[in-house]
């Protein structure tokens, strides 16, 4: 193998959880209901994926556990936002506040335990071809299913019925409601999808990232695909392309401190954060670009007249 | 089942009282089923938990140690959420707060005079308030959503940190730990009350602070005019007043408060920078601040609890065994219990049992 698809390799496997957590968020965002807690949907799927795997000795059965600890945990906030109305802002931080504090406690026993990695998956013939052969056939199952999410995703939105509903109910609650749309059901739905997506995502970080729990291992990436669904403008092939420039620039972090290039290591880690401020600067500052793109009820409570 | 709400025609004032103790109550409740099911006695936890630390006077001294920075966090917070700017990037300000405020005692070690100290309060307050300007700028120039900024520079405040720690201000005589020389004397923030235990004059500072902040609330016009622009941009502005202006009013206002407290915590507390300074202070706030009802002297008491969540923590870890975590579970919990409670609020709720709705 050379360098160069090991380094496509490691770009690959850091931008993986950020395109699947983005892709779930985005779904949550269109429609209208901002949940900050990727955060913490993240690595509760972490720890979750990495306890499944442990107990039952296949790394299959985590990613199962790690897709339904995010769900499930999401439905904490959507009861408070959806049925209660809370506040969306201060219920997503408490969600990564008690999920950062939750997944600490569960994977206390779990911390410096060997981890499963999760095996990859051969596709015969393709992964015979020179260079993307290698680097593309010859991946993990939660790799083959952020691809097939980002097609599902967006022909779900743009090509089918549901996704239409979904769609008005994020721009018009109120107008949805009027036409008969399950405005809450829905909502519901959609951010338990988003909380599935990010627990795969922890399940990623904890099975294939690096196959071991610490806490904190989500290390901001919860954060970073809320950036990169702006980024984005809410579509899932930018969420796709997105996903991988910033994972090129984690990698090309690594890889620069590994040359030693003089620059002290804490600055080169510095460089994903920094680079989502200036994206998000990039991409903001036309402010009539961003109302068009940004679904309007986002963030905004719909309580239903009775 | 269907859970239904009905608004209220006004507000409820009895609820607004009731809501947080409610939450408290029920936190409570939940706290006693987590220890039950980590097989510990629930109410000899509870009671270590919640009661003993506040039975003998050195550890009254410490809840007064880990309130001051959760309440002058949480007042400067109120003040950026009343007027909706969500900076949620305190503990960002709040390390760079601790790290210009300690320049003086570090670089200058051999300067000994007694403007010492209020020249590092100051500093560190400044400190605090330039970071903040960061997102507020960006904000208010390039409509950049500042809950991430804010975030994304919390992760690069605590790495410049680790830098300076490790590289150009480590202690040459630290035998390679990652620590800055200890202060001199006259750099350590004194204590309030000597003979009975360590309590420094930041709990003073966050006193001084929530009460100064009730005042501009309720009383000044510029408290009318984050309260309004913090309701309708738009109704404010036909008052005349100008939403980019509090923008930067307000994170400076808040970054200033939390550098402050960056500085008084290891000036106060620790004597010295270390990688890492705080044990989640400036996001423990946001729930400080939300537990208070966003008013300033309900800060004073929600900080008072929250310390007390971090001191029986230690508490339980050392007489019960469970681990430290549980700290953070119990504040994610009762923020959760917060904001449902306070739907009681706004609304009537309503558990309809029947498939079909009712006639109203």
């Amino acid at each position: 193998m050379s360098i160069f698809e090991a380094i496509l390799l490691t770009v690959i496997t850091a931008s993986t959880p950020l395109v699947i957590a983005a892709l779930g968020e985005l779904v949550t965002e269109r429609s209208g209901v901002l949940n900050l807690g990727v955060e913490g949907m993240m690595i509760m799927g972490a720890v979750a994926a990495f306890a499944g795997a442990q107990m039952s000795g296949s790394p299959y059965v985590g990613i199962v556990c790690g897709i339904a600890a995010g769900a499930l945990f999401s439905l904490l906030f959507a009861f408070l936002t959806l049925t209660l109305v809370a506040n969306q802002v201060a219920t997503g931080l408490a969600l990564t506040l008690l999920g950062l504090g939750a997944s600490g406690m569960l994977g206390e026993a779990y911390v410096s335990v060997p981890g499963i990695r999760l095996g990859e998956i051969v596709i015969p013939v393709l992964s015979d071809l020179p260079v993307i052969g290698h680097v593309l056939f010859r991946q993990d199952l939660i790799f083959y299913l952020s691809i097939a999410l980002v097609v599902g995703v967006s022909w779900f939105l743009f090509r089918s019925r549901a996704g239409l509903k979904l769609r008005a109910i994020g721009d018009s609650h109120a107008s949805a409601h009027a036409l008969g749309i399950q405005v809450i059901r829905t909502r519901y739905l959609a951010v338990m999808f988003g909380g599935a997506c990010a627990g795969l995502a922890g399940a990623q970080l904890s099975l294939v990232y690096t196959p071991q729990w610490a806490e904190n291992m989500s290390a901001g990436r919860g954060w970073i695909t809320l950036a990169l669904v702006v980024f984005a403008s809410w579509r899932p092939w930018r969420v796709f392309a997105g996903g991988y420039l910033f994972g090129a620039v984690t990698i090309l972090q690594l890889h620069a401190q590994a040359f030693g290039l003089g620059i002290p290591s804490q600055f080169l880690s510095m460089l994903p954060y920094a680079a989502t401020i200036v994206v998000l600067i990039i991409i903001s500052h036309n402010r009539r670009t961003t109302l068009i793109n940004t679904p309007a009820s986002l963030g905004k409570a719909f309580v239903p007249e009775r | 089942m269907r859970i239904e709400l009905e608004k209220r025609p006004d507000v409820s004032k009895l609820f607004a009282f009731v809501s947080p103790l409610l939450a408290l109550a029920l936190t409570l409740a939940f706290g006693a089923i987590m220890f039950a099911m980590l097989g510990k006695d629930p109410v000899e936890a509870l009671d270590a938990f919640f009661v003993e630390p506040l039975l003998e006077v050195w550890s009254l001294h410490e809840l007064a140690i880990k309130a001051a920075p959760l309440i002058l966090i949480a007042v400067g917070l109120a003040v950026c959420y009343r007027s909706n700017n969500w900076n949620i990037g305190a503990e960002g300000q709040f390390t760079i707060g601790a790290i210009t405020g300690s320049y003086l005692p570090i670089v200058f070690y051999d300067w000994h005079s007694p403007l010492v100290l209020p020249l590092m309060l100051i500093l560190g307050a400044l400190g605090g308030a330039l970071f903040a300007a960061i997102p507020a700028l960006l904000k208010a120039h390039f409509n950049t959503n500042e809950i991430l900024t804010s975030l994304m520079l919390v992760y690069i405040a605590q790495l410049f940190l680790d830098w300076l720690v490790r590289g150009a201000w480590r202690d040459p005589q630290g035998f390679n730990f990652p620590v800055s020389r200890d202060f001199a004397p006259e750099a350590v923030l004194p204590a309030i009350w000597e003979e009975s235990g360590r309590a420094h004059w930041a709990f003073i500072f966050a006193i001084v602070a929530a009460v100064g902040v009730w005042f501009m609330l309720r009383y000044t016009l510029k408290g009318f005019e984050i309260v309004v622009l913090g309701q309708s941009e738009r109704a404010g502005r036909f008052a005349g007043f100008s939403s980019k202006k509090m923008i930067w009013f307000s994170f400076l206002f808040s970054g200033a408060l939390a550098g402050l407290a960056g500085i008084a915590e290891v000036s106060g507390s620790i004597g010295h920078l270390q990688p890492a300074i705080s044990p989640g202070y400036g996001f423990t706030a946001i729930i400080v601040a939300f537990l208070g009802r966003l008013n300033p002297l309900g800060i004073i008491a929600s900080g008072l609890v929250l310390a007390l969540t971090y001191l029986g923590g230690e508490a339980a870890q050392l007489s019960l065994g469970v681990s430290d975590k549980v700290t953070r579970v119990f504040q994610g919990l009762l923020l959760f219990f917060v904001l449902s409670c306070d739907t009681l609020i706004y609304y009537k709720i309503r558990i309809v049992w029947s498939r079909v709705r009712g006639a109203a």
